[in-house]
């Protein structure tokens, strides 16, 4: 039984707990037990959350006007998403054991749905990564082979998913950290245009491009995610007035006549062959499915990482000044006057990677410098949305590769900072557009290790986006391999 | 672009940071190969172009102004490493 109930969806779990074939109690103490047998090797978590058996004996007695298809559904949250009274630190030291005064709004509207939290996941420090190797609380290692990275920066949230230790997750993504790590464990991933959910309680690292969003199993449980945390908040202006009606009602599987365009440059020099050939028969399977399907030539390419990172750093030091030793977290014990202490804080409680994107950021707001580069990378934002606007002219949706490679060995990437960047090359542009888009797993290399496909929509095309992964998880199974492969049925 | 020590001290001060004389070296050289990439930005004609610094054209958000009451003080202190029941304490700041 409980083996079976590890391998349900969201989606299936929250139906079999309406009709009583399963108590919000049993999925959530499965859940803590898998949690407890698999978090030594992984690491997934930063903190749990006490009260999570307490919470599940509450909604059991209210099952019955459950209205949520969510309703008892264990899930967790990356550790930038603010929960009153439990602890959420960012993965940095500077945070120390910081616990929110409020909730965020993603966290309430979760709540809300009847929702049972496990806990806060495992990130990059702030967010700043690709491995979830800057993490304050250690790396969290890949379920398919531990000796990897889990991706990141939400890297314990897309391995927690993948692990069975949570049926859904919530993480953020500024340049790729939901789809990239969902890409490295085999699971889904959602980055949903930006302003579809309120950033109110996600602590900012660039809050021109963060965007909260959905990692599940599969495409209909994050359409069920977005459907209960989506929409207009009055503590964020940027949250968009959605027009009504459910994602997930709009999940048919039909995608006939469906346009899709596989951009050239991304499947030039630097894409591993084998994540090539996986996602070009995830393009057959879409073509199988009735949607036509074209390559097309996509400029400024190259010009993708280098406008984001200049952005985000920029973004990123104006955000982090906040964190000084008085208002929140942590302080360096000696200090001898107020700057010394914001000096002291900030440089022992900062992680390297946190630095030197602060550091960047500075360099490129700073006079002399700002016209050459933030500007410039201003300037260079607008061109690349307009390339995108031309696009979506001629496609309903782009195919594309996620990252250029499987998930890298622990420790190879955090040699090399600018290499690590490269890697982020398609997946940054979705966020300097405000784009839809999500990352589903189309095949295994050699290795045995999952392979990411990356559909991307327009702004607003969020349904016509998981509509086609829908209609991909229809035809294939790759969503349903665990990394506990003799474990599962 | 070359990035100097010097440079790495400047942005270290706007910053508020101060590396160890050891990691500046090896900061100012990971630096000058990220902006050197960032540099690849000066090969694109952007003359005409308005910098974008939001993606959808949001203007002057407005709501009614309601008066609300905010987070309770004992709340937003109990975070603060050092305080008392009404103020977050810092050393002395005006001499």
């Amino acid at each position: 039984m409980v083996k079976e109930l590890l391998e349900l969806s969201a989606l299936e779990l929250g139906a079999a707990i309406k009709t009583g074939d399963i108590s919000v109690t049993e999925a959530t103490e499965t859940a803590l037990e898998t949690m407890a047998e698999r978090e030594g090797d992984l690491n997934c978590f930063i903190t749990a959350a006490e009260q999570a058996i307490d919470r599940a004996k509450a909604l059991q007695a209210g099952v019955r006007d459950a209205e949520s298809p969510l309703y008892g559904v264990p899930m967790a949250l990356k550790d930038n998403i603010c929960t009153k009274g439990l602890k959420t630190c960012c993965a940095s030291k500077i945070l120390g054991d910081f616990a929110p005064p409020y909730d965020a709004a993603a966290a309430e509207r979760l709540t809300a749905a009847g929702t049972v939290l496990l806990g806060k996941l495992n990130m990059d420090e702030f967010a700043m990564g690709s491995t979830t190797e800057t993490s304050f609380y250690g790396p969290t290692r890949n379920p398919w082979d531990t000796s990897r990275v889990s991706g990141g920066s939400s890297g314990g949230a897309a391995a927690a998913v993948a692990a069975r230790e949570c049926f859904f997750a919530l993480g953020s993504d500024t340049g790729g950290s939901i789809r990239q790590p969902a890409s490295y464990c085999g699971v889904t991933g959602m980055k949903p245009t930006y302003g579809t959910v309120s950033r109110y309680g996600l602590i900012a690292y660039a809050s021109s491009l963060d965007q909260i969003g959905p990692i599940a199993r599969t495409a209909a449980d994050c359409a069920a995610v977005l459907d209960a945390i989506r929409g207009k908040d009055k503590r964020d202006a940027t949250s968009l007035d959605l027009p009504a009606g459910s994602l997930l009602a709009g999940l048919t599987g039909d995608i006939r006549g469906m346009r899709i365009g596989l951009p050239a440059e991304c499947f030039a020099d630097g894409l591993h062959p084998q994540v090539s050939a996986a996602v070009h028969a995830a393009a057959d399977v879409l073509k199988d499915r009735g949607a036509q399907v074209e390559t097309f030539p996509f400029p400024l390419m190259e010009y993708m990482v280098p406008t984001y990172y200049i952005l985000a750093c920029a973004e990123a030091s104006s955000n982090l000044s906040r964190f000084d030793g008085v208002k929140y977290g942590w302080r360096a014990p000696e200090y001898e006057d107020l700057t010394d202490l914001y000096c002291r804080t900030r440089t022992e409680g900062f992680g390297a990677e946190v630095k030197r994107r602060i550091l960047l950021g500075a360099f490129v707001l700073s006079s002399g410098y700002y016209d050459a580069y933030y500007k410039k990378a201003l300037q260079v934002r607008a061109l690349i949305k307009e390339a995108f606007d031309r696009a979506f002219q001629r496609y309903d949706l782009l195919l594309t590769p996620v990252s250029p490679t499987t998930a890298p060995a622990l420790g190879e990437s955090l040699s090399e900072a600018l290499k690590m960047y490269l890697s982020d090359i398609y997946t940054v542009s979705v966020n300097l557009s405000g784009l839809s888009a999500l990352s589903m797993p189309c095949g295994f290399d050699e290795k045995g290790l999952p392979i990411g496909a990356q559909l991307i929509g327009p702004a607003l095309g969020d349904g016509t986006v998981l509509n086609a992964a829908h209609a991909f998880q229809l035809s294939t199974d790759y969503h349903k391999r665990s990394p506990y492969g003799k474990e599962a049925d | 672009m070359k990035i100097t020590q010097e440079l790495v001290d400047y942005v270290s001060t706007l910053s508020r940071l101060r590396l160890p004389e050891a990691e500046k070296a090896k900061m100012a050289a990971e630096m000058e190969q990220i902006v050197s990439y960032m540099d690849t930005l000066s090969t694109l004609d952007t003359d005409h172009v308005e910098p974008m610094s939001h993606i959808f054209p949001l203007k002057n958000v407005l709501r009614p102004d309601e008066v609300l009451p905010s987070s309770p003080r004992e709340e937003l202190l109990a975070g603060a490493p050092d305080g008392d029941a009404e103020t977050f304490r810092v050393p002395k700041a005006v001499e």
